[in-house]
């Protein structure tokens, strides 16, 4: 059967089981909506959890970003997978012991105040926004090039699907899904990689074969082959990477304590039925996450070789499909600089900025022709970094059923994602805005109702921001995680471990938190993007880092106000003091 | 109900330092140093900024919820 008609039947498939789920699972009251009932197996909500967080980044952008960054790579995988460490010790079981709906909830009632309710309303917001455009522009690629539609319809049917079972479902139908997206995009990461690891280093499991000899006879390592490879074509080798160690440690530290501060990941631990649930819960998270991001850095490095291996000083005419494919879709451009018909792959820049085609005209050797101005590197090729999972089976020559197995994944990872954070805004929307501060007198279904539509708008908002991205998948999600890192956690944080933080205190701290990291950002990335260059940036950190300063100044900033303002009720005491024991937790219902 | 909180503490701090010394330390601070040192045909320092360190934030959350367990049990408060 042909890729495209067995990639119709994979996707469907996948879509028929969660809509299936979601329609098995409907809820009826805003506390299913909400946190499922509160009843949900910590190993389930483990793997649920996983899926919630593993996102078209890590799984369509993660593994490209490390090829390409090598050693640099890193950030992401001690980062996205440390922020569970923090989850688990510092917050998971406070907030499980809290036991209310949402983020805001808890801010808002340890600071007594609507205020510090509706500032972290608003963290909540931007947070989620800026990583939901990062899912939509994920479903788009993949859709274009496996449904062969265009990016803008891909999304539209990608909000469509989210529609159906985040508005319907709610969190208890959220979960189960979550569930059966976990398995299948496992399923999908680990099975291509495990026949690469075989192609490359005859060992079957990928994490170890990136330490392997290659089979080719060179009695080399596979990062010892990189790293000579490289450095020959004039790149950095791809042990050492090429980020100050400043730089890769605030992007680390910003990376994991956003993590930590993600409300959608925050809220899967209101979902389990006690707070030892929520500890053990957080560690099962781990393992799932785990799997997919052991073996990316090993997908990493074999794309890395194998694109290598098949294009560089190929001529353009031998050049492999996959590589004409992405050319077509415009995530792959070559210029022939130097007239030789051969593609040249070296260090740098091939032109500048992302490719621009004059519509689909051929040059001489049957390349679409690039207008862009073209840079002094010899560099010929510019590859998105985005597409190296989903062309990696391409490249390794996998039967068609993998590739179409690929597609599935990639979509349940990018939607299961969309869907979690879809209903954090809402949740934030319908009850900690309508709720608790606008119109606290409706009723449970009237409160149902407002969620529904927020999360009917927030999709909508999210089609528009997938149908115009702002940055590679990856960059953009790295935001959410600086806004995440600079708001939402210390004011958290300070409200289980310290004792005697005031509303004043958190308030002036997320404020300053979210402004001056929200300004850093906007600023290189928006506003100046020529200045973005390590010697403009303060002290040496990169915009991705920044939120770990922003974290460090919304400590400074909550101190310095909490001690010249009221101290803490009594009563906020007293509340602290319950949700540091476990025991008393409210009881989870079954369902 | 203050020696609970203290033992929590104490254990949260000895987790967190085993945390930072292999993510920070052995992964970034260190790397240089500890990439001299073979490992399964990795650089250590690499193979603890890409895997290494993966492995050991699992254990910690694991060991933290075991030992959790038992305070919370020994103080009574256990759910």
């Amino acid at each position: 059967m042909e890729t495209q008609t067995l990639t119709y039947i994979f996707v469907g498939l996948s879509f028929a089981l969660y809509i299936g789920i979601a329609v098995w699972s409907r809820v009826g009251s805003t506390k299913e909506f909400y946190v499922a009932g509160g009843g949900v197996h910590p190993v389930l909500n483990g793997m649920a959890t996983a899926a919630d967080w593993m996102s078209a980044a890590s799984f369509i952008s993660m593994a490209g970003l490390i090829a390409f960054m090598g050693y640099d790579g890193s950030v992401y995988l001690m980062g996205w997978t440390g922020g569970y460490v923090i989850l688990a010790l510092l917050l998971a079981p406070y907030l499980r012991k809290f036991g209310k709906f949402t983020v805001p909830d808890f801010i808002g009632d340890r600071y007594y105040s609507r205020a510090a309710r509706l500032v972290a309303v608003v963290c909540l917001i931007f947070i989620s926004f800026t990583y939901v455009a990062g899912q939509m522009r994920g479903t788009g690629i993949v859709f274009s090039r496996f449904l062969e539609v265009d990016i803008d319809m891909g999304v539209m049917i990608g909000m469509a699907i989210v529609f159906m079972y985040a508005v319907l479902g709610g969190m208890k139908g959220i979960t189960y899904t979550q569930v059966a997206q976990y398995c299948v995009l496992i399923f999908a990461y680990t099975v291509p990689a495990i026949f690469i690891s075989i192609l490359i280093t005859d060992n079957p499991v990928p994490s170890l074969g990136l330490g392997s000899e290659l089979s080719d006879g060179s009695g080399m390592s596979v990062l010892q082959k990189l790293d000579t490879v490289l450095v020959d074509l004039g790149f950095n080798a791809y042990t050492d990477g090429s980020k100050s160690t400043i730089d890769i440690f605030m992007i680390t530290a910003a990376l994991m304590v956003g993590t930590a501060g993600l409300p959608h990941v925050i809220v899967r631990f209101f979902t389990v039925p006690k707070v030892s649930d929520a500890r053990r819960s957080a560690g099962w998270a781990l393992v799932f996450i785990a799997i997919l991001y052991m073996t990316a850095p090993a997908l990493g490095a074999f794309a890395r070789i194998n694109f290598i291996n098949e294009v560089n000083e190929t001529a353009y005419e031998a050049t492999p499909q996959w590589f004409k494919n992405w050319e077509n879709l415009g995530l792959i451009g070559w210029k022939d600089k130097n007239g030789d018909g051969k593609v040249q792959y070296r260090a740098g820049a091939p032109f500048e900025g992302k490719p621009k085609f004059e519509g689909d005209t051929r040059g001489v050797n049957g390349e679409r022709l690039v207008s862009n101005m073209p840079t002094k590197s010899q560099n010929e090729v510019f590859v998105d970094r985005d597409i190296m999972v989903l062309a990696n089976p391409e490249i390794a020559k996998l039967p068609g059923w993998v590739m179409a197995l690929v597609a599935a994944g990639s979509l349940a990872a990018a939607l299961s994602t969309a869907a979690g954070l879809l209903l954090v805004i809402s949740a934030a929307v319908s009850h900690d805005l309508m709720k608790k501060t606008f119109k606290p007198d409706i009723s449970d279904k009237q409160e149902l109702i407002y969620a529904r539509i927020a999360a009917a708008v927030a999709i909508l908002v999210a089609g528009y921001l997938g149908v115009n991205p702002p940055d590679y998948v990856a960059a953009v999600v790295a935001f959410a995680f600086g806004l995440a890192a600079s708001s939402l956690f210390p004011a958290i944080f300070m409200g289980i471990f310290i004792k005697s933080m005031n509303k004043e205190g958190a308030i002036a701290g997320m404020v300053s938190g979210l402004v001056f990291t929200f300004s850093y950002i906007l600023y290189f990335k928006f506003i100046s993007p020529e200045m973005n260059v390590a010697e403009n940036w303060l002290m040496g950190i990169s915009p991705e880092g920044i939120g770990a300063i922003g974290m460090v100044l919304n400590f400074v900033i909550a101190f310095l106000v909490c001690k010249v303002t009221k101290p803490v009720p009594q009563t906020v005491k007293e509340m602290v003091d319950t949700i540091r024991v476990p025991s008393g937790a409210g009881d989870a219902q079954g369902h | 109900m203050s020696d609970y909180w203290k033992e929590n503490i104490s254990l949260l701090l000895k987790l967190l330092t085993v945390w930072f010394i292999v993510s920070f330390g052995a992964g970034i601070v260190f790397v240089d140093l500890l990439n001299s040192i073979e490992f399964f045909g990795f650089k250590l320092g690499f193979w603890f900024a890409q895997q290494g360190s993966i492995l050991t934030f699992v254990a910690l959350i694991f060991i933290y919820a075991h030992k959790m367990k038992k305070i919370d049990e020994k103080y009574g408060v256990d759910d």
